[in-house]
């Protein structure tokens, strides 16, 4: 396993196995009463986040704890950020501290690369801009694999605001990867450009018509419509995007009655989801969240408790 | 790796947690073969239900991964003896190994609580060799996350000797003389397909103490 867990590409499908194998594990020990392990006894691990997160946040610490981590939150609201200290700087700062890991999370693509680059800590990226964000990817293949059983030629379709999303970039890295076939689904404003020609070299494909995709999808990811990523009008109304890419009431009987339905939160319900579909009994939303601290165990577990992770 | 090898060694044998080696090269003495082994099981049951006057609550866990064949092996000796079932789990002690940041990590084994679970219980631990006494070690603060027990035994297939910590065991099947340097490989029908324990000696520097 590579150093870093900067992008799935870091990642071959031996990796992967032994990622799931642990995290299975992982979720047994979240069922006990007393939820220690004692690897990472020592270790320091900074959560550094300088984008808004809940599960992300939350699970990482979760993670870190539970394996005996010590681990700091560092948010830039409320940091030297806010007074206008650089990300090298801050880095730099929170490494110089004896920090075996970082988790980093930031609005700009690439950060965490920029960062494994002036640190000795391992860095782990929790979402980097409309990059990467592969750890929520692995806690998706995971629940869909526990759900489901091998990926292998399933069709699974990734359905709502494509160019905003970077889990959607490291989801179709890794599910490709697992041999699933991919059918990703967005309106054309929210289609990346160049993505014809991206599909074409890592295998997936791409539609207009979520209604077409719909049936004969063995599973679906619905994505979060980032507002807060989009500067201008991707879609006249919301009400607009609803119907033609929200996973309705209606849309919700025409998949199969086994499908999982899975979104990396938050939701926004109403939207691209309806509140009968996020509830219902093929939801998979809650298992995501609990694969995710089983996830994130296993990642910090192998890139943090063996030899050559200490400083 | 073991491709690298010279011809007179024609696998590089792997530690196992135990001390106990996989793989490796036909050389070195059988000291226990599957009779022995067999005998050293049945006396072994005998011994843990004397000890206890019975099945009442005992608990067999087996550390793996040959450990967990062991213990299922005397279980079903005392359910012969007893005519009972004795509750059976494994205890993963991956995470608890005090020498994790000397190796590059492994995954897991599964851990499988008995049935009852353990508080309260007098729990036999099952190994299949007992050496340095670090693997003990970390089944104890294993399980000390899964409950209070009232008691722990412990009970190995062949005590090797050279602890470096206060641990011994209650039930041995064979105590075996051997310098620190020497491999003891231990093969069971579950994982090896054969069962035999053997002795073999380790040319300098590649012992590694577990």
């Amino acid at each position: 396993m590579n150093k870093h867990l900067l992008s799935i590409d870091d990642l071959d499908l031996a990796d992967v196995a032994t990622l799931f194998d642990t995290a299975a594990e992982m979720h047994d020990v979240q069922r006990r009463s007393v939820k220690k392990l004692p690897a990472l006894r020592g270790r320091t691990v900074v959560n550094l986040f300088f984008e808004d997160s809940t599960r992300t946040r939350s699970s990482f610490e979760i993670a870190g704890k539970w394996l005996s981590a010590d681990v700091i939150n560092v948010s830039a609201k409320g940091s030297s950020v806010s007074k206008g200290e650089s990300l090298r700087d801050t880095v730099l700062t929170v490494a110089a501290m004896g920090v075996d890991g970082l988790v980093i999370r930031h609005a700009a693509s690439g950060a965490a690369q920029q960062v494994s680059q002036w640190t000795d800590a391992v860095v782990i990226n929790a979402g980097d801009g409309t990059h990467e964000h592969p750890t929520q990817a692995l806690l998706d293949a995971y629940t869909l694999q526990r759900r489901m059983g091998s990926l292998e030629d399933r069709h699974i379709a990734i359905v709502g605001d494509v160019t905003h999303s970077r889990v959607f970039r490291s989801n179709v890295l890794l599910l490709t990867k697992l041999g699933a076939h991919v059918t990703v689904v967005a309106p054309p404003t929210l289609m990346p450009a160049g993505v014809t020609a991206w599909s074409k070299d890592a295998g997936f494909e791409t539609s207009y018509d979520l209604d077409e995709v719909l049936p004969d999808a063995d599973a679906v990811m619905m994505l979060r419509v980032q507002r807060e990523r989009m500067s201008g009008a991707f879609f006249p109304s919301a009400r607009e995007y609803t119907v033609g890419y929200g996973l309705t009431r209606d849309r919700l009987a025409v998949l199969k009655p086994d499908a999982p339905i899975c979104h990396p939160g938050p939701m926004n319900r109403g939207l691209e989801i309806a509140a009968d579909a996020a509830d219902a009994a093929q939801s998979a939303v809650l298992d995501q969240v609990s694969a995710g601290v089983a996830i994130r165990m296993s990642v910090l577990y192998h890139l943090l408790a063996g030899e050559g992770s200490a400083q | 790796m073991a491709s690298a090898q010279s011809a007179s060694v024609p696998t590089t044998p792997e530690e196992s947690p135990d001390g106990s080696f996989r793989g490796g090269a036909l050389e070195g003495r059988t000291v226990l073969d599957a009779r022995d082994i067999s005998r050293a099981l049945t006396r072994i049951s005998h011994e843990i239900l004397e000890r206890n006057k019975g099945l009442e609550d005992l608990v067999l866990l087996g550390i793996p991964t040959r450990g967990v064949h062991l213990a299922s092996r005397i279980a079903d000796r005392i359910a012969k003896v007893e005519g009972g079932q004795v509750p059976l789990g494994t205890l993963d002690i991956t995470m608890y190994r005090d020498d994790l940041r000397k190796h590059p990590t492994r995954g897991p084994h599964h851990t499988v609580m008995p049935p009852g679970g353990v508080d309260g219980k007098v729990v036999v631990l099952v190994d299949d060799v007992l050496f340095s006494g670090r693997t003990v070690r970390a089944a104890l603060d294993a399980m000390n996350d899964l409950g209070r027990p009232a008691t722990v035994r412990l009970a190995v297939l062949v005590d090797r000797g050279h602890r470096e910590l206060p641990i011994r065991a209650d039930h041995v099947g064979k105590n075996l003389p051997s310098a620190r340097t020497e491999r003891v490989m231990v093969r069971l029908e579950e994982s090896d397909g054969y069962d035999e324990v053997r002795i073999a000696p380790t040319a300098a520097g590649e012992g590694r103490p577990a």
